[in-house]
């Protein structure tokens, strides 16, 4: 993953946040109902890469898989952050002209009936130099 | 395997984002970067502008509602994620523990699902 | 009727009924819209806090315009601006005693709408506007339905609203010369409202369905205005055909039905009446314009009802000149989708990489029509990339489960 600065774009990132609902659909007993989940997943990826958009994106476990850890003391808990309908299940990084843009990105997440999708711009680096170039250097990832 | 690491923000450390702290917070976590990398563990990551940026899509009886604001009403707010790729959970946590500390700050591990079901 | 609370049912009508013409006259008075917008607002503020004890006037819209009046001369007073706008606003009633009688006003919707179409106004503003100033709809509605941040969208209303206050646009009918292409931009702006105008893309698509009902309330409301002009008519036809398929689009479980496969039982009679109605005035007022070719095309699909087939052939050559006045993706593919039913798919094919690539990337209908093809043209390794290409590229649920079952059945065939 390579963290393109191009100047005329932004990078966003769209959070998917999944209802108990939709995570359940992952390993439905229903063979379809699990097939037709797994079966968009791909071809979302792959228009993203093929518009040149795609920077970075992953499917994640659910959220009773996750380890918090609280300060003080670094406590450490089963579960997620935050106890809330939905839960965090997949980003995509991507870089777009505009907000706009990455609506429309958003509008094409496959997620089901209950999810929701938040739009997030990302940081821009610092301009100061050193940090500039350190960031530059510090977000590429090794091939 | 690989994981994310995600870091949840109180309020105050994103305003430490842009005021006397910012150096002191944007460096620890450049140098937790640097440490990743040369671990050879870093596979990516991406830090979130403030929530108040955020927009919201969702359906609500079948049709689209776009909504400024993020997703929860929660107090911390996801600030930032790290990807890294490790042998075992085991090696996840014990980076996930090395994330700098900021009081106010929850971070919380999650595994990418490594391969389609 | 609520008989605890009539003043409130009467606010409420005349809020739905009556919203668009006396803001249109308050504005093309003040030239400031949002002034007109803020001293509306209170008007109605001020009836829903007296009428309960004061009982509800004999013509509530009269009395709600000479609220308003009054309060947006007390506001040109106090900020001292448009003194253009001043003798206009005081001309029409005098502000001490504005009787609460019988004051029609005339209705300068017409007006407004060529506003908030006019050149100097963002193309990105003018649908947005014509909804919020003629319907009265909110702006978070209208965000959403665009797929534009809330935030944004009010900006982008703001913005549009202070330009035309600042750049002093008239509220004018627009001269003979520049007629045609002015309502050009406003039936554009309409239709821009309702959707894309190829059939299956604007049923399908979520984000479109919701301002259906209100472009064609616009659409309307311009026929009433304009009776005479054929593009105008055209316009008002062509989303009715497209409406009147909207219970067909469906199957019982919320599945995406194409329009072939439609049952034209439920399409709707009265709208395709309607529609021919108009489609056939037009014709005889005008010469042909794009909205007509756009609404004779729909109405050739409609013809299916009664004849049980789609005249094809008479569908490429209406896409040949529509595409000859009005060239647009939607009407290009849709053309190509017209030919594979006249000509078959491998004249359709030509046809297909006769097209713009760099234009069709985005454009999910494209691929959809392209994986189609190469089935058709049994190229199934070929045709299933398309399928996925198209799956990706799809913001409408029903629709990508629609072509994932294709995709599967590529496999099964």
């Amino acid at each position: 993953m390579t963290l393109e600065l191009n100047e005329d774009t932004m990078n966003y990132t769209l959070l998917i946040y999944e209802n108990a609902e939709a995570f359940a659909l992952r390993g439905h007993p229903d063979v379809e109902k699990r097939r037709a989940y797994w079966a968009a997943w791909p071809p979302y990826a792959q228009a993203l890469r093929e518009a040149g958009v795609f920077v970075a994106g992953a499917g994640l476990e659910p959220p009773d898989t996750a380890t918090t850890f609280r300060d003080p003391h670094r406590r450490v808990q089963d579960g997620p952050y935050a106890d809330t309908k939905e839960q965090l299940g997949g980003f995509f990084v991507i870089d777009v002209p505009d907000l706009d843009a990455a609506l429309e990105w958003a509008a094409r997440v496959p997620v089901a009936a209950g999810s929701v999708v938040e739009i997030r711009p990302n940081l821009v680096p610092p301009k100061a130099e050193a940090a500039a170039s350190t960031a530059r250097e510090t977000l590429e990832a090794r091939p | 395997m690989k994981f994310s690491i995600l870091s949840y923000e109180s309020p105050d450390n994103f305003a430490a984002r842009s005021d006397a702290r910012r150096e002191a917070h944007f460096g620890a976590v450049f140098r937790y970067i640097a440490e990743l990398k040369s671990a050879g563990v870093f596979a990516g990551g991406a830090g979130l502008e403030l929530p108040h940026t955020a927009t919201t899509l969702r359906l609500r009886n079948g049709e689209r509602l776009v909504q400024d604001g993020p997703y929860a009403d929660t107090k911390e707010q996801l600030g930032g994620l790290f990807i890294i790729d490790v042998p075992d959970e085991a090696t996840a946590v014990a980076w996930a523990k090395r994330c700098p500390h900021e009081p106010g700050r929850v971070v919380e591990l999650r595994a990418h699902i490594q391969s389609p079901g | 009727m609520s008989e605890q609370a009539p003043w409130r049912d009467t606010v409420e009508r005349v809020a739905r009924d009556s919203y668009g013409r006396l803001l249109a006259y308050l504005a093309a008075r003040s030239r400031d819209i949002a002034a007109a917008e803020d001293a509306l607002a209170d008007a109605f503020r001020i009836a829903l806090e007296t009428w309960p004890s004061e009982g509800v006037p004999d013509k509530p819209d009269a009395w709600l315009m000479t609220a308003a009046r009054r309060r947006l001369i007390d506001q040109s007073r106090r900020t001292q601006v448009r003194r253009a706008a001043e003798p206009a606003l005081a001309a029409d009633g005098e502000t001490a005693a504005i009787p609460l009688g019988d004051v029609a006003f005339p209705d300068e919707r017409l007006k407004l709408l060529f506003v908030c179409a006019h050149p100097a106004v963002d193309v990105a503003a003018r649908t947005p506007l014509m909804l919020q100033t003629v319907l009265g709809l909110d702006a978070a509605r209208i965000a959403s339905a665009f797929l534009v941040k809330p935030a944004a969208m009010g900006q982008r209303l703001s913005r549009a609203k202070s330009k035309i206050r600042d750049a002093g646009i008239a509220f004018e009918l627009p001269v003979a010369n520049d007629l045609p292409a002015r309502l050009g931009a406003v039936l554009e702006a309409i239709y821009a409202a309702y959707g894309s105008g190829w059939d299956d893309v604007s049923g399908a698509d979520a984000k479109r369905r919701g301002l259906a009902l209100e472009a064609i309330e616009l659409g309307r409301v311009l026929a009433g205005l304009l009776p005479n002009e054929s593009e105008v008519l055209a316009l008002l036809a062509l989303m009715l055909f497209c409406e009147s398929r909207r219970p067909a689009r469906r199957g019982p479980r919320g599945e995406y039905v194409p329009l072939s496969e439609q049952d034209v039982t439920q399409w709707s009679r009265a709208f395709i009446d309607e529609a021919q109605s108009l489609l056939g005035a037009a014709s005889r007022r005008g010469k042909l314009g794009r909205f007509q070719l756009e609404a004779a095309i729909q109405s050739v699909h409609a013809l299916r009802a009664e004849r049980g087939a789609v005249d094809w052939d008479a569908l490429c050559l209406l896409y040949d000149a529509l595409l000859r006045i009005a060239p647009t993706i939607g009407a290009a593919v849709s053309r190509v989708a017209a030919m594979a039913e006249a000509h078959g798919p491998a004249a359709a094919w030509q046809a297909l990489e006769a097209l713009p690539a760099a234009e069709m990337d985005g454009y999910q209908p494209y691929w959809a029509l392209r994986a189609s093809l190469l089935a058709r043209l049994q190229q199934r390794s070929e045709a299933a990339s398309a399928y996925e290409r198209a799956i990706g590229l799809c913001s409408d649920a029903p629709m990508r489960e629609f072509l994932v079952q294709r995709l599967a059945a590529l496999d099964a065939s």
